[in-house]
């Protein structure tokens, strides 16, 4: 893969991540739960490791390409 | 109940264990087998980013503010996501141009202003200092709680004498441990990879103490996260916690903290030490963009948790103190002093390499250049000003580290732990315009980025350092509500009245807003010095591939002259070591511009750019290469990558041409010796029987007294030898016709039942003189389609021929069957012979291809075929529109061929004739 498609992807990466931490979507998930606790906590701790995941297997992908 | 020599011992016991682990790593890089040459290494020095802060903070804002904590760190995980390109670029200017510190690296960019660099260490430290006096509380909090507990800790600093306060000494043995590892080399862009080994270690040691309350909390105090989540439920006070609702300034101020933490990620001296001045190796970076990102995940999972645990069980207090009450709570020993420990390693982490970050700094951006501009260093020494550098980076330490210890002391009591982080973070912040715009746009200039930076800097003081003041008790706080002398639209936390947001989106918004407007519109209308230029053309061409800035110096000085420069600057170890490969020459050559380049290196990785720019050009007459030339460099060499692409892509071309002609070529062989065998093997077909019909005709010549049978007989092989010659010439003559196109058909709607039927008729009776069987099983009722009858019954007959040459010899069997397939009449002719071996089944359809016979017995008196039946059926078959092939015999079990012809179109208005007209 070239150098310029990886800057793209991870602009792309970046950009998706930016918008998962963000209002818009942050108050979708900002709902009470059953236990009187917020949704919120739990969707940014997937949210994250979702991002996580998309950027370790972008870079360690691209090693053995 | 714990002892409190117990829990010094400890602590002590643990700095040392950090002493010997930066020990051993110095040793080993001494030896040239690197402790820190790993990626791991180089993510978990980055988590010096989680201090005390993050240890003990995280969980009292998170018991205040909801998720808020959380920003925190999704900001730098947004960095990190950057970084294969931002912090790689900067990596490769830090190594080109030997940056030592952030200061260094804003300087060297605005074409090495000494101003400039000095303008960003103040601010450094101004910022910073707040930050080491938070560790330094932490600590000091820490102990005080894990010593007093149940008792609240006793902290009144202001009352007990300095000596009686443990921060005091703690820092003062945090002061030894940095000089000892922090200023062994003169070199400041060297690493220090004793320091990063030991600071990748505190990493371990925070998460894994964190981890272990996390888990205590929710596995033992509470029956896992489900009791955890039923306990909340049942709490109606706790409802609502962790919503967007308990975050300062709601949505509005989600997106500005998380800026806020984006861009200190950064711009914090010590991440810049870290990311960019520590960083052995590029590649590193590609790992650690995600690793470091699950450190931070790892270390904030429990937070909650153990937040809401607080809550629950209300272990009374600071929230801070939460992480080290809720196991004191259960009457442990020896967890609540891993606790201690682990937040230890994050105080420590972080002053260890803030402070070295701060000390370079100060020596650099704003001693030496004092000293270099009044002229009071001494004149050279034996030693050189090595010794008396690192004595100034020494006093740096212990002074940066006295002054956390003043603030600690005097403001420390009126903030929580995350306040004073942030209004750190937001000091930081101010240098992101001018490092990362710089990086990109040419055109910011070094008057944009002072002012700038200036102004920014001054809306952070009065919008939260101030204030901050105020708060604690040594200002009026009533300009805080009025304004200063009134002046209402000057209130610190509603400038220009901006009323209602949370007061760090509130100052970030107004000082960055500042601090970019003048950057970008003061550099739009005023211009770049010389070097600035060369500079701003270095840092945003850096990734180049063919920058090279050994060949960018143009000035004149002799040997001998710059010999004595950095000898005198660096000591003679350092000069020699610059002059290696140079000794044998002689002092009064001219220096080559590679040496002239390494030199200032050399000076720059000591001094900082600034002063070694003033000292190279005190030496060297001449400038260095302006920006027309460094653009043509860059154009130049772009021009031949551009060049070298075209002429690599032409060569690839050329190179698929040419394989394609020797394809071609080879192809034109093949035919060739098709052609020459096809020549031969007619030759032999034909000469076969003309030689019978010759040999025959010379003995009825030759031998007026043969008896009248044996004449006849020899008459009747003449004529059947003559029969098949022509024959086989009208074969060869179809076949010609054929392959040239000129074979004349006549095609027209026929039905092929009636033809097939035709055929058999014509061949029935010669199959039964032979033995054979034939069956027809003729499944449809008409079957229109477009032919030449003739041609269509000549092949027809011809596959039934072939049939009965190689059925079985026992009991010989030919079936015909014709279907319809879809929009297609199928006609198939099998037999129980041998079959045909799948490799084989295209190859019966070349020329002159005969199946050898497995017994080689033309048995029963069956003729051998010409080899050109098939051939000549195919190309008839295909020229209708159709196909011919062979696949195995459905039902006899030898070989069947199988020929398609499309259905005729039903439109056709003329019936369908007879096609044995």
């Amino acid at each position: 893969m070239n150098a310029s498609r990886l800057i793209e992807r991870l602009i792309a990466l970046t950009v998706l991540a930016t918008a998962l931490f963000s209002p818009p979507l942050l108050l979708i998930a900002d709902r009470v739960g059953p236990g009187g606790l917020s949704w919120l906590p739990l969707y940014l701790f997937v949210a994250w490791g979702l991002v996580i995941g998309l950027m370790a297997w972008l870079m360690e992908h691209r090693d053995q390409e | 109940m714990r002892h409190d020599l117990v829990v010094l011992t400890v602590a002590f016991g643990y700095l040392a264990l950090l002493f010997v682990i930066a020990a051993w790593g110095d040793r080993r890089a001494e030896q040239g087998r690197s402790l820190i040459g790993s990626p791991t290494v180089y993510a978990l020095s980055i988590a010096v980013y989680c201090t005390a802060w993050t240890f003990y903070g995280s969980v009292g804002r998170a018991a205040q503010h909801g998720p808020s904590f959380l920003l925190i760190y999704l900001g730098p995980t947004l960095a990190m996501l950057l970084s294969p390109f931002v912090v790689r670029k900067m990596v490769r200017i830090a190594g080109a141009q030997r940056i030592t510190s952030i200061a260094d690296f804003i300087s060297a960019r605005y074409g090495k202003s000494a101003g400039l660099g000095a303008l960003v260490a103040l601010i450094a430290l101004v910022g910073i200092t707040p930050y080491i006096a938070l560790q330094l509380k932490a600590i000091t909090l820490s102990h005080a709680v894990l010593v007093d507990y149940p008792a609240p800790p006793a902290l009144r600093l202001a009352a007990a004498p300095f000596w009686a306060d443990k921060s005091f000494w703690v820092a003062l043995v945090l002061a030894a441990f940095i000089i000892l590892f922090g200023t062994r080399h003169l070199d400041a862009s060297e690493r220090h990879e004793g320091m990063v080994a030991a600071i990748a270690f505190e990493s371990l040691v925070k998460l894994a103490a964190f981890l272990s309350v996390g888990v205590f909390t929710v596995f033992v105090l509470f029956n896992g996260p489900g009791d955890l989540l039923a306990r909340v439920a049942a709490t109606p006070e706790l409802a609502g916690a962790m919503s967007l609702e308990t975050v300062p300034g709601g949505a509005l101020g989600w997106v500005g903290m998380l800026v806020l933490a984006f861009l200190a990620f950064l711009t914090l001296p010590r991440q810049f030490q870290v990311l960019v001045v520590e960083n052995v190796d590029e590649r590193h970076i590609t790992r650690a963009s995600w690793l470091f990102p699950l450190y931070l995940l790892a270390i904030n999972l429990f937070v909650i948790p153990i937040a809401l645990a607080g809550l629950l069980l209300g272990t009374g207090g600071d929230p801070d103190s939460v992480v080290l009450t809720l196991p004191l709570a259960s009457g442990l020993d020896g967890l609540p002093l891993l606790v201690f420990i682990g937040g230890l390693s994050a105080a420590t982490g972080m002053m260890i390499v803030e402070t070295i970050a701060l000390s370079t700094m100060v020596s650099n951006q704003l001693v030496m250049p004092l000293l270099l501009r009044f002229g009071r260093l001494p004149r050279a020494t034996r030693r050189g000003l090595a010794g008396r550098l690192l004595a100034i980076r020494r006093v740096a330490i212990v002074l940066i580290l006295l002054m956390g210890y003043l603030y600690h002391a005097l403001v420390g009591d009126a903030y929580s732990l995350v306040t004073i982080g942030l209004v750190s973070f937001a000091a930081a912040c101010q240098f992101a315009p001018a490092m990362l715009i710089g990086l990109y746009w040419r055109g910011a200039n070094r008057l944009g980025a002072a002012l700038g930076m200036t102004a920014g800097i001054l809306l952070w003081a009065w919008t939260l350092l101030i204030p901050g003041f105020a708060q604690s008790g040594w200002l009026d706080a009533g300009f805080l509500a009025d304004g200063p002398f009134g002046l209402d639209w000057l209130r610190p936390y509603a400038l220009f009245g901006l009323e209602g947001w949370d007061i760090y989106t509130h100052s970030l918004l107004w000082s960055l807003t500042a601090n970019m407007g003048l950057l970008v519109g003061v550099s739009l209308f005023t211009r770049q010095g010389p070097l600035e230029q060369t500079q701003a053309a270095l840092f945003t061409e850096a990734m180049h591939p063919r920058l090279a800035q050994a060949s960018l110096w143009q000035g004149q000085t002799s040997r001998g002259e710059l010999r004595a420069l950095l000898d005198r600057y660096l000591g003679a170890a350092a000069t020699a070591r610059v002059f290696a490969d140079r000794t044998a020459e002689d002092d009064d050559q001219p220096a080559p511009a590679a040496l002239i380049a390494h030199a200032e290196q050399a000076l720059a990785g000591a001094l900082g750019n600034a002063s070694a720019r003033v000292l190279i050009d005190s030496v060297v007459r001449g400038e260095a290469l302006d920006l027309e030339a460094i653009l043509g460099i860059l154009d130049t060499t772009s021009e031949t990558l551009e060049m070298n692409r075209r002429l690599e892509q032409k060569s690839r071309e050329l190179a698929h041409t040419s394989e394609e002609l020797r394809a071609a070529n080879e192809r034109l062989r093949e035919l060739d010796r098709l052609k020459d065998e096809f020549v031969a093997m007619v030759s032999h077909e034909l000469r076969t029987p003309l030689t019978s019909i010759r040999s025959f005709a010379e003995i009825l010549r030759d031998s007026p007294d043969l008896p009248e049978d044996k004449r006849a007989r020899f008459l009747d092989v003449v004529v059947r030898e003559s029969q098949r010659l022509s024959r086989l010439i009208e074969e060869i003559l179809d076949l010609a016709r054929l392959e040239s196109g000129r074979l004349a058909l006549s095609p027209r709607r026929l039905d092929l039942v009636e033809l097939a039927r035709h055929s058999v008729e014509a061949v029935q009776r010669l199959q039964e003189e032979r033995g054979i069987a034939l069956d027809v099983a003729i499944e449809v009722d008409d079957a229109p389609v477009i032919g030449d009858p003739d041609r269509l019954e000549q092949v027809i007959i011809n596959l039934l021929d072939n049939a009965g040459k190689f059925a079985a010899d026992e009991a010989p069997r030919v079936k015909l069957c014709l279907v319809r397939h879809k929009a297609h009449y199928r006609l198939s002719v099998e037999d129980n012979g041998p079959g045909i071996a799948p490799e084989e089944r295209e190859r019966v359809f070349e020329k002159f291809h005969q199946i050898e016979r497995s017994d080689d017995t033309p048995a029963r008196g069956r003729p051998r075929g010409s080899g050109l039946g098939l051939p000549i059926s195919r190309g008839i078959v295909a020229h209708l529109g159709g196909r011919l092939w062979v696949e195995d015999a459905p039902s006899l079990g030898g070989a069947c061929l199988v020929m398609e012809l499309p259905e005729a179109p039903a439109d056709k208005e003329t019936p369908a004739e007879p096609a044995t007209s």
